[in-house]
């Protein structure tokens, strides 16, 4: 189903400056779907921006209380969208009514380089770039639902998926996690399953030495084990741990139809949405590269330059409680193209411990442009923090960790170790700074219980949260549901059974106060 | 563009309403969950109303940061809220968002939750009275009263259409005398109903902090209620022990004396009030009286006899709230049935034992809707 869209085209002073954008980004060698730019109202930003970009999104009451938020930042003064641009082809992206022409050039530039980022990062590579007319479509089918089964009804399941659309496998995009579901399960003719064709290991002997070579006993135990395997790996269910509960879902709960196609498209959204996330810092970082340098280089005229050097001084701030993506992001790529053109990068230069030598350091290698082009096309956040976050970067934008006190209640800078700082930030890009979740067992003690596990890396889930999150799983699973965690240094696990959610340590079973339970401060 | 978020937008103001109506006995009982803002808002803590994630609480959290500081110097604050398992057993749902509403929009859910009839303003104040509004437009009119822009289109409409209109010189439009347009008024019965509430409470030492705290809970939603009901609500606070006197408003809730009780000085207070400054034809009177029962015996007499002589002819409710104390007899509840009975259909009691007795209270004074 075709979105019916009508933009409107630009006023001809904007679309010569598109032009001359577009000009200077191809000339540089950016590589961009056809941009399609439309100027809009703050009220219609915000709303466009409420819906994630998708004007032609289904209809949900968060989009609404999104929307309520923008809006109110927007006209207390104390936000405002200057960019929207959207992952698809063409790309479209979004103009503020109300900025000045210096503001659209810049935002026209800044997006050019968003929409090179979107078409040849690999991590955006599977993504749907029809995705205006997909979110159009799933708009359809939600309303449809909704007209059938009643908006109630429909947003309450919703509601129950949404908990969970953050549960998904990023990387199975690129990694085959099973095979296919093949149609038969066939047996072999003999009758022989798979634990009969276990074998134990055997080695090479001579006769007379194989009893001692391949003693019987430990022949018998061995296969005895892989039996076991064997037999355990078919009882498991799934048979290995899988990150993405949506698909598990969508294979095992017990779905109406509408049901299954509604977590169907909360999944693929979620998917759709998943490398926007994984390369924040990135994407706008390679963006603020790219208006800076076709601003200050080209586009940029005297009366710009006052208002570019403020609007730019207020998306490059830093701040000390939020790692800035623009300001991070732009000066990593600086720097990586300041260290290719000199060559400084490699074995030699890696273990030169002389400061002035490597300060200036130069081979005139010249391989800046291509390296950082190169690193937009591979990387993610996480990798492209993990491989050219340096001691010598991390020193000049004294970067600090800092952690929560539980004492004070304040968070307090911890350190200033680069090694500290590295690991913490390594962190908080992992999985998007979310918990990593599997689901390890669908029919836990033998009940159609679901048991997820948390994979426990040091901070410990918000258990409120948590609580309330299962509660919707359970509202799709319907059977009870358990995670299990790690809390105050112990292995714990919380479990909802639909009426009551409980707290379960080796020692001891707590009932958790739910969100029925009338809230009592004093 | 066509704005599909109005729907969204709806639909959420509307989850909203569901969630406070639901929650609404627990923000009755605890009136202090509920924000001021301004004159007209009100904010709400709304449990539940984002979508839970698995997330990753305080205990171990931490960033980075970028800028000058020692190590150990605080950055930003942490949410007020203890997390981890110590606090686990007390305090389910803490992730809180507030919610804005207007207290129109307050008092509506209060009334639908409730089932509170409209009131239906008494005597003359169902006379309506005549409002201009200038909400049209007229060909003729006085020049302090022109309408620019309208004149402006007018005369651009013209020019146009005459052809007289020159692009090259955007902006000069000449209007001429016909394309002036004035705004014009036009008259609106406006129901001139004002309503006046009169507290009264007994802040005699056997009243304590926690009955204030009942009272001031109980007041706030009947002003809300009252205010949505009325156009103009006036209000007096009269406290007393032996003696009573009007105060403002927060010393009504702060002042504790410790002397004895009588009820008829506040009801002096209340029907010289009436008297002086709330004449009866023109406003609609609400008297809400707070106490714990206890009064002087022998001043029984004299209080019953003002309420029935002056208070009760001018009043449209007299409401008496009894409530509950450790020290308190409720003796003075007994007396006001015994000397009414059932038959004062404008008087109307209740017994507030504890907090959550509160909405039932409201619900018996405001249930009468009068």
């Amino acid at each position: 189903m075709k979105a019916a869209r009508h933009f409107r085209p630009l006023p001809p002073e904007l679309a010569a400056i598109q032009a001359d954008m577009e000009k200077w980004a191809l000339q540089y060698g950016l590589d961009f779907f056809t941009t399609i730019f439309e100027v809009v109202d703050a009220d219609q930003l915000s709303a466009i921006a409420a819906y994630g970009g998708f004007p032609t999104r289904y209809p949900h009451w968060r989009f609404g209380m999104e929307y309520e938020q923008l809006s109110k930042g927007y006209h207390y003064g104390l936000q405002k969208i200057y960019e929207l641009v959207i992952n698809n082809d063409p790309c479209y992206a979004y103009l503020l009514a109300s900025n000045s022409v210096t503001d659209h050039k810049l935002v026209m530039a800044h997006v050019y380089g968003h929409c090179d980022f979107f078409k040849n990062n690999a991590w955006f590579a599977h993504t749907n770039r029809k995705m205006i007319d997909g979110m159009a479509n799933h708009g359809n089918r939600i309303r449809r639902y909704m007209d059938r089964f009643g908006v109630e009804e429909v947003e309450a399941f919703i509601d129950a998926c949404l908990s969970i659309e953050d549960l998904i496998d990023i990387n199975s995009t690129f990694i085959k996690r099973s095979n296919d579901d093949s149609r038969f399960e066939f047996q072999s003719a003999t009758g022989e399953s798979e634990q009969d064709r276990v074998q134990a290991t055997r080695f090479q002997s001579k006769s007379y030495m194989d009893r001692f070579i391949n003693p019987p006993q430990a022949l018998a135990d061995e296969l005895a084990d892989q039996r076991r395997i064997v037999e355990s790996r078919q009882q498991q269910f799934p048979s290995e741990p899988t990150r993405d509960l949506m698909l598990f879902l969508m294979h095992h709960a017990p779905l109406k139809p509408w049901q299954l196609d509604v977590l169907s498209i909360l999944r693929d959204e979620a998917y759709y949405f998943a490398p926007q996330g994984q390369t924040k810092i990135m994407n706008e970082g390679w963006a603020t590269y790219w208006h800076s340098t076709i601003m200050t280089r080209h586009a940029i005229e005297p009366r710009d330059l006052i208002c570019y050097a403020d609007h730019c001084a207020g998306t490059l701030a830093g701040s000390a409680t939020r790692l800035n993506p623009y300001k991070l992001g732009v000066e990593l790529f600086r720097d990586i193209e300041d260290r290719w053109n000199r060559g400084a990068f490699g074995e030699e230069y890696e273990q030169c411990d002389d400061r002035v030598a490597r300060e200036n350091w130069n081979r005139d290698t010249g391989l800046g442009r291509k390296k950082i082009f190169e690193v937009r096309r591979i990387h993610n956040d996480l990798t492209f923090i993990d491989e050219f976050l340096t001691l010598d970067f991390c020193r000049r934008h004294r970067l600090f960790k800092f952690g929560y006190n539980n004492n004070s209640g304040y968070y307090e800078i911890e350190s200033k170790q680069f090694e500290e700082v590295k690991k913490q930030l390594l962190f908080n890009l992992t999985n998007l700074g979310r918990p990593i979740i599997y689901v390890r067992d669908g029919n836990y003690r033998n009940r159609g219980e679901l048991f997820l596990e948390h994979r426990f890396a040091g901070v410990e889930l918000k258990l409120t949260y948590a609580q309330d999150t299962l509660a919707n799983l359970f509202r799709i699973w319907k059977r009870p549901v358990h995670i299990e965690t790690t809390l105050e240094g112990k292995v714990a696990t919380v479990s909802f059974d639909g009426k009551e959610h409980q707290l379960t340590r080796p020692e001891e079973t707590i009932r958790l106060p739910g969100p029925g339970d009338v809230l009592v401060t004093n | 563009m066509f704005m599909k978020i109005d729907r969204d937008q709806h639909r959420f103001r509307e989850i909203v309403r569901g969630k406070v109506r639901e929650n609404l006995r627990k923000y009755i009982t605890h009136g202090e969950m509920i924000g001021r803002k301004g004159k007209e808002l009100v904010s709400i803590p709304l449990p539940q109303l984002d979508v839970p994630h698995f997330r990753y609480g305080q205990n171990g959290r931490g960033g980075v940061g970028q800028g000058e500081g020692e190590i150990g110097q605080p950055v930003g604050k942490g949410d007020q809220e203890g997390e981890g398992l110590g606090s686990a057993g007390g305090e389910p749902g803490e992730h809180v968002r507030e919610v804005e509403l207007t207290l129109a929009e307050l008092a509506q859910i209060l009334g639908d939750e409730l089932e509170l009839p409209r009131i239906q303003p008494r005597g003359k104040a169902n006379i309506a009275q005549e409002k201009a509004r200038y909400n049209s437009i007229r060909r003729v009119g006085p020049e302090t009263l022109r309408h620019f822009k309208r004149t402006y289109i007018e005369a651009l409409r013209r020019q146009v259409s005459e052809g007289s209109y020159d692009p090259a010189h955007r902006g000069r439009v000449i209007p001429i005398k016909e394309d002036r347009r004035y705004r014009s008024w036009q008259n609106i019965p406006v129901p001139d109903a004002n309503a006046v509430i009169i507290y009264m409470m007994d802040v005699s030492g056997s009243m304590t902090d926690e009955q204030k705290q009942i009272v001031r809970t109980e007041a706030f939603w009947i002003d809300t209620w009252l205010k949505s009901q009325y156009k103009g609500l006036e209000r007096r606070y009269i406290i007393h022990d032996a003696v009573a006197k009007e105060v403002d408003e927060s010393t009504f809730y702060t002042t504790r004396e410790s002397g004895g009780t009588r009820i008829s000085s506040a009801y002096k207070v209340c029907a010289d009030q009436i008297a002086a400054s709330f004449n009866p034809s023109d406003w609609n009177i609400y008297c809400f009286q707070f106490s714990d029962g206890d009064n002087w015996g022998e001043d029984n007499k004299s209080a019953l006899q003002i309420l029935r002589e002056s208070i009760l002819p001018a009043c449209n409710l007299f409401c008496y709230g009894q409530v509950e104390s450790p020290y308190g007899s409720g003796e003075y509840l007994r007396a006001l049935i015994a000397a009414f009975g059932d038959r004062e259909e404008k008087l109307v009691t209740s017994e507030i034992a504890d907090k959550s007795a509160i909405i039932d209270s409201i619900k018996k004074f405001l249930g009468k809707g009068k």
